[in-house]
């Protein structure tokens, strides 16, 4: 079978700096393809040579087993591929029914009477939206007033309403609580059970175990392994995600390094209060507290 | 989809009272702002009722309103321009100076005039994004050489610092109709201007509400590399904007020269405030995306109460800028204000 999209040994260079280098994957339908890599991994450049953002500049880029070089994200957006960045997925400003079709407004009428069908814009929204599961009180409300899995839900049910084949994830839980990570992990494998075929790009190896078929790991802008869920386990994907042989060392630098209690010379007097001190229980709500 | 779902939608929808409806919108501040200085005015000044006054303010308001939208549409675009208030005068000067050179019918200048602002547009817009620069230098460069484009040319070809009067050549008669002419209705005597002002609020309400390109100002102002992302023409829409206020540019300009039939060079300057204080005080945002047409013609309506009004209340209008001033803080207050409870209407 053909796959989707095929890059084969892709290379990206800005300068001469390399951001990408003999980079391989392969986005089956039906299948769920995790990029995962620290920061700098050179996920973001992979991304944006599939979304057409940037050129690849050595190796090959197949779409449906077409060899091709996309101009420009509408190109790729017209090939099946849509892409829903972390970030900019949207227009916070905007009403959510707006936002849905921002590019690919359905228009009603000819000549200078062409108008938007704000009708059926909003009558889809409301009920694209409702089959991903989000039962929206107002589409006219600015779509910053959603919470960050909501907003998520709507660019890939946006995607996914407009044929997208192959739908390409940047880091979709980043910024999300432990609950709203696991709705949009439920969004995501509806859409693969759809039929599209989907990569995600994260750098947390429990959620892309949770729903990956495939995971290729970068590092420093290299392919450090690609693997079919049967050849890896979730430890091994931990281990290595977290840096593998450096992170063993680590453990062993800071086992080795002195405590802070003794600091220039001057021993520092334990606080008795530390373990109610509000800055660090904050740091252990946080995940829970951006949902 | 099932109807059962969208009626319990809507159902819901209900209980967002109209108030709530009406505080999500751009104008509401400029609104409230606009019937206090009508009520306000029409306490201190006797003579602000009367019909004529009206139409007085009425003009004066869509002199500025005509500009108000289009540069109102270019800041929800996200982007400012500084040439317009000069931009209007070199519309003027090449029209009149064209037709009087060439000995032309004066319809010849104002469409060289036309096509002339609009490639001044087009400059502004293709100059921003091709450079990236921010729109708020690009424009100030092109407000600098077209003040000193005004002023050298009209001395070079006229040798005075205004040019020669067109009032006598073929074709002014019919411009002036389009472009300056009065019209009496109900017995209150009216300026042109204020239909070609009414037009153009129509026309970009339209434009901003019920089509595709109004989407993508709203879009490109609100998000610029999100709407990239999912292909909206961004720097076709952003030079787009700068060529319609360009278009509004000509309209006023060509309005400046029919109306006296003679036009200084160095009028203009400082206009460009005006016209995005119309702008602001109609509830667009400095940031972009978010804002309208009408509001910014509330706006103007709001500033051309303020400069006639203080003089039928018979005040020094020296004290007119500050009143202005003291408006648009007042206005920007308002709106801020305004957005935040219409955010939070979740």
């Amino acid at each position: 079978m053909t796959a989707l999209v095929k890059l084969t040994d892709v290379s990206k260079f800005y300068g001469n700096i390399r951001a990408l280098e003999g980079v391989s994957l392969e986005v089956h339908p039906g299948e769920i393809t995790c990029v995962l890599g620290d920061n700098g991994a050179g996920k973001s450049t992979l991304i944006k040579i599939i979304a057409g953002l940037h050129q690849h500049d050595t190796g090959t880029f197949e779409i449906d087993g077409e060899e091709t070089r996309l101009a420009s994200p509408r190109e790729a957006l017209d090939r099946g591929i849509a892409t829903v960045y972390q970030d900019l997925a949207v227009v916070p400003l905007m009403p959510v029914w707006r936002n849905f079709f921002l590019g690919s407004e359905p228009t009603t009428g000819a000549g200078p009477f062409k108008r938007l069908d704000v009708r059926k814009m909003r009558e889809t929204t409301r009920a694209e939206l409702l089959r991903m599961g989000i039962d929206l009180r107002d589409v006219d409300q600015p779509i910053g007033t959603l919470s960050g899995g909501e907003r998520q839900c709507v660019a890939i049910a946006r995607a996914v309403y407009f044929g997208a084949k192959v739908l390409v994830l940047d880091e979709p839980t980043a910024a999300l609580g432990v609950k709203q990570s696991g709705v949009v992990l439920k969004y995501v494998a509806a859409a693969r059970d759809a039929g599209l075929g989907v990569v995600l790009i994260t750098h947390n190896p429990h959620h892309a175990y949770l729903v990956g078929d495939r995971f290729v790991l970068l590092k420093r802008g290299a392919m450090a392994g690609s693997h079919p869920k049967s050849g890896i386990a979730l430890d091994e994907l931990t281990r290595q995600m977290a840096g593998g042989s450096e992170l063993d060392q680590l453990s062993h630098e800071l086992e080795r390094a002195p405590g802070p209690d003794v600091i220039g010379g001057r021993r520092i007097e334990p606080e008795p209060e530390e373990s109610d001190k509000p800055g660090k229980s904050e740091r252990v709500d946080e995940p829970e507290k951006d949902g | 989809m099932s109807t059962a779902t969208t009626a319990r939608a809507d159902e819901r929808l209900v209980h967002r009272g109209v108030l709530r409806r009406m505080l999500g919108r751009p104008e509401l501040g400029a609104v409230v702002g606009a019937a206090a200085v009508f009520l306000f005015f029409s306490f201190v000044a006797d003579s602000f009722l009367r019909a004529s006054s009206l139409s007085t303010v009425l003009y004066a308001s869509s002199t500025i309103g005509i500009m108000a939208v289009p540069v109102a549409l270019l800041m929800i675009g996200g982007e400012f321009d500084l040439s317009t208030g000069v931009m209007v005068t070199t519309s003027a000067l090449v029209s009149s100076m064209f037709s009087y050179q060439m000995t032309a019918n004066v319809w010849v200048g104002v469409g060289v005039s036309l096509l002339t602002t609009l490639a001044i547009g087009f400059f502004n817009g293709f100059m921003l994004t091709r450079t990236k620069l921010p729109s708020f230098i690009i424009t100030l460069g092109t407000f600098l050489m077209l003040t000193g484009l005004n002023l050298g040319f009209t001395k070079l070809i006229s040798g005075t610092v205004s040019t020669k009067t067109i009032g006598d050549m073929e074709g002014f008669g019919s411009a002036h109709a389009v472009f300056a002419s009065h019209l009496t209705v109900g017995g209150v005597d009216l300026q042109v201007t204020i239909l070609w002002w009414f037009g153009l609020v129509a026309l970009a309400t339209w434009i901003l509400l019920r089509t595709r390109v109004g989407n993508w100002i709203f879009a490109v102002g609100g998000g610029s590399d999100a709407a990239r992302a999912v292909g909206v023409p961004v720097n076709k829409t952003k030079i787009g904007l700068y060529m319609a206020v360009a278009f509004c540019a000509w309209i006023s300009g060509q309005h400046l020269l029919m109306s006296y039939d003679v036009v200084q060079s160095g009028e203009g300057v400082g206009n460009e405030f005006l016209y995005i204080i119309a702008a602001v005080i109609g509830g667009c945002l400095m940031t972009g995306g978010y804002g309208s047409a009408i509001g910014s013609a509330v706006g103007a309506f709001i500033f051309g109460m303020t400069s006639k009004g203080i003089v039928y209340a018979q005040w020094n209008p020296d004290w007119f800028k500050f009143f202005l001033g003291a408006m648009l803080l007042l206005a920007t207050l308002l709106n801020a204000w305004v957005r935040k409870r219409a955010e939070a209407s979740k």
